[in-house]
């Protein structure tokens, strides 16, 4: 396979595929990261997750469609009050359906499986209703979509840069907030012992709501970063939701670390054998090693040791 | 001499005089048809046809993944079949549609291909749009002898007596494609790359033996699953083997993440190098991907929106007006327009509604209308239709860079390419 080149061009295509291996990790974490809140932190498993992202594209296509028609001056960095907009949107969304549905369901774990499904589906409608079947084109500006040329031949995809930034950002904010804040412990309170947590003087209910809120408005920065890798259409969402869970289930639930870990491995395991292999039979051998490891640790890469 | 009438007389002359009128009536009615046949007489079958009405059916997908995709073709063939009503319907007969969802679900497409011909007994179908719908309720069709108009280009390896396939098979698409590059570009090496399921591989293995007569070389063949949305390792790979065309069967979703990925990561498609030659993005796909995104993209297919001729103009004219300016026609939604009139002129050439009397008349069909410029129905079922290449501009439009000088004949069994 490498017999016709020379040294300088296998580095450089080893170095941009190790960069795209980084992408890739970037691109799962950021994805799994809400999940990691609503199904990790809260037992929630959310089928809805992805049109919880793909609300976050829509709100980011809506304030392009905006900048362009009223303030075009402001075009360039109209991408990151979009991703202020589509935190708030689907935010609030969140409280919504928290309020609405999930909160009767906190007893019964699997059946928010079924719930949520049946609201990806009414959302999916909803988005078709709304913005027509059809995928909508986001426009961005030009500055986000080139490629930077590092040496001659080694070129870094600025858009991959841009999803590494803001993946770093979330997650140190993410951990910062569970680990430190006031309402993140309560958070974490609520979840290992909701009776316990009540009395010791916590709103459970609000706490709740809150943290299902924010998984959602996490899951619509990720909708609205992949705007600049992906497509959005009404049923979009689905195109993540497999490797989303995948990610939080391989991580270990209720670990941010394993999540972290466990993107980090997935990606660089697919990358590293699409590039060698072809991309079916990658993720056939990904899908592959997930399942033995699990098998042999069901609890996930990393667990936290709790007392039954 | 008695000038009065009797009114017996009166009578008679009433009469005459009604006698008279039909035959006119039915001339307006009928167009160019003088007389009107009774119903009994163009339908033997039992099919849902009166003195004045024919049901037809309408069978895509509006909700679910592939509503992206069939939207287009619905609306076309509505287009159609309101055109043909304006001019007089059909044998003298409004078409009435009913309109039925696939869903995106390849058995709901037989479920309901069995309802649209047992229940409402419609006398044509016009539906289905993957491979794998159309493979779902093609023994519906051949068992309850329905005729189904089928819209898009696809693989070929199927001829069916009771399928017109109104797109291009994959020859048709394919070997004028790479002999354009070939010629035009001096392309050498090519670098196959789809979506993994039927079409994509059967495309590139048509594809392949093609390039390789040619005595040009194949350096890499490439498949993702439906639906993924990563293609930086593939992108790697693209430029360490350094191909003249990337030749992209990539359908759906992720065209979008694609042609993204691939002008972050540098390649610029205006510049060709290398080229990109895709089968699989249309007008509709592009409003999806953005623009911008695919401007210098070539594209091998029948028909582009931008076609200078003047059946084209009043097509897209007529297109805007019944479902607004902003829309875009693509390959398949011309294609699928085209059904509804084959139709027409089949059952007219045999005056007769019955499925057995227009599978007889329908190959040798033309259509001197066609938006695409003039068809016709091959004895295998398929059009002759032109080749052509599209240039991508950054309006989401094509020039059509290429034209082949004849029709192609559709050859849904290429011998040697198999």
């Amino acid at each position: 396979m490498f017999a016709d080149y020379t040294w300088a061009e296998l580095g450089s295509i080893f170095a941009m595929q190790g960069f795209s291996g980084l992408i890739l990790f970037a691109v799962l974490l950021l994805m799994a990261l809400g999940l990691a809140i609503i199904f990790g932190q809260m037992g929630v498993i959310n089928m809805a997750h992805g049109e919880f992202m793909i609300l976050g594209a829509y709100i980011t296509y809506l304030t392009s469609n905006l900048f362009a028609d009223f303030l075009p001056s402001l075009f360039d960095i109209y991408f990151f009050i979009a991703m202020i907009f589509a935190f708030i949107g689907t935010f609030l969304l969140g409280m919504l359906v928290e309020w609405s549905l999930i909160r009767h369901l906190y007893k019964r774990p699997l059946d928010t499986l079924l719930a949520t499904w049946g609201l990806s589906l009414i959302l999916q409608q909803l988005y078709r209703t709304v913005f027509g079947p059809r995928e909508v084109g986001v426009s961005l500006p030009d500055w986000m979509m080139g490629s930077y040329a590092l040496t001659d031949t080694i070129e870094i995809p600025i858009n991959g840069i841009i999803v590494m930034v803001i993946t770093f950002v979330i997650t140190v904010g993410v951990f910062l907030f569970l680990q430190k804040s006031r309402k993140g412990k309560q958070a974490r309170a609520v979840v290992q012992n909701r009776a316990m947590a009540g009395a010791v003087g916590i709103n459970t209910a609000k706490v709740d709501r809150f943290t299902f809120a924010l998984g959602c408005g996490i899951a619509g920065i990720a909708g609205a970063t992949f705007t600049m890798i992906g497509s959005t259409g009404p049923t979009s969402g689905q195109l993540y939701i497999v490797d989303t869970f995948l990610v939080v289930v391989f991580g270990g639930a209720a670990s941010l670390l394993g999540t972290i870990a466990s993107a980090f491995s997935i990606a660089q395991a697919q990358s590293i054998m699409e590039f060698f292999l072809s991309g079916s039979m990658a993720k056939v051998l990904t899908l592959l090693a997930v399942i033995v490891i699990l098998m042999l640790r069901p609890q996930g890469l990393f667990s936290l040791k709790v007392r039954k | 001499m008695d000038n009065k009438i009797s009114p017996a007389t009166m009578k008679r002359r009433k009469v005459l005089k009604s006698l008279l009128a039909i035959p006119a009536a039915m001339a307006l009615a009928g167009g160019t048809f003088g007389s009107l046949a009774h119903a009994s007489e163009v339908n033997t079958t039992g099919l849902a046809v009166t003195d004045d009405t024919v049901k037809v059916g309408i069978l895509h997908s509006v909700t679910g993944t592939m509503a992206i995709s069939e939207t287009g073709s619905v609306q076309a063939e509505k287009l159609a079949i309101e055109q043909i009503n304006a001019m007089g319907g059909v044998l003298g007969r409004k078409i009435e549609y009913i309109q039925e969802d696939g869903a995106s679900d390849w058995p709901t497409f037989a479920e309901k291909s069995k309802k649209l011909l047992v229940n409402d007994k419609v006398a044509a179908v016009f539906g289905c749009w993957t491979s794998a719908s159309r493979k779902a309720a093609l023994p519906v069709f051949e068992q309850y002898n329905g005729m189904l108009f089928y819209p898009t280009f696809y693989e070929g390896l199927e001829q069916s007596p009771n399928v017109i396939y109104t797109g291009q098979e994959a020859t048709q698409q394919i070997l004028k494609g790479i002999d354009w590059a070939k010629e035009t570009k001096g392309a050498k090496k090519f670098f196959l790359l789809g979506s993994d399921y039927i079409w994509p591989r059967t495309s590139n293995k048509i594809a392949r033996k093609h390039i390789e007569k040619l005595g040009l070389k194949v350096v890499g063949e490439e498949y993702y699953p439906l639906g993924h949305t990563q293609f930086n390792s593939v992108i790697n790979k693209i430029k360490l083997k350094k191909p003249d065309v990337i030749f992209t069967t990539v359908v759906g979703g992720s065209n979008v993440a694609f042609y993204k990925q691939l002008k972050a990561a540098g390649i610029d498609l205006t510049k060709e190098k290398p080229l990109v030659l895709t089968l699989s993005v249309t007008e509709d796909e592009i409003l999806g991907i953005g623009g911008e995104n695919v401007e210098g993209l070539y594209a091998s297919m029948k028909y582009f929106q931008s076609l200078p001729n003047d059946n084209n103009k009043k097509f897209e004219a007529a297109f805007k007006k019944m479902w607004g300016e902003k829309s875009v026609i693509g390959d398949v939604t011309q294609a699928a327009y085209l059904g509804p009139w084959l139709w027409k002129a089949a059952v007219e050439k045999a005056g007769s509604f019955d499925v057995d009397a227009i599978k007889k008349t329908l190959p040798g069909i033309e259509l001197t209308t066609a938006p695409e410029g003039y068809v016709k129905v091959h004895p295998n079922h398929h059009l002759w239709s032109k080749s052509r290449i599209g240039h991508a501009k950054a309006d989401g439009t094509f020039d059509v860079v290429y034209e082949s000088k004849e029709l192609i004949e559709p050859n849904p069994f290429p011998k040697g390419y198999q």
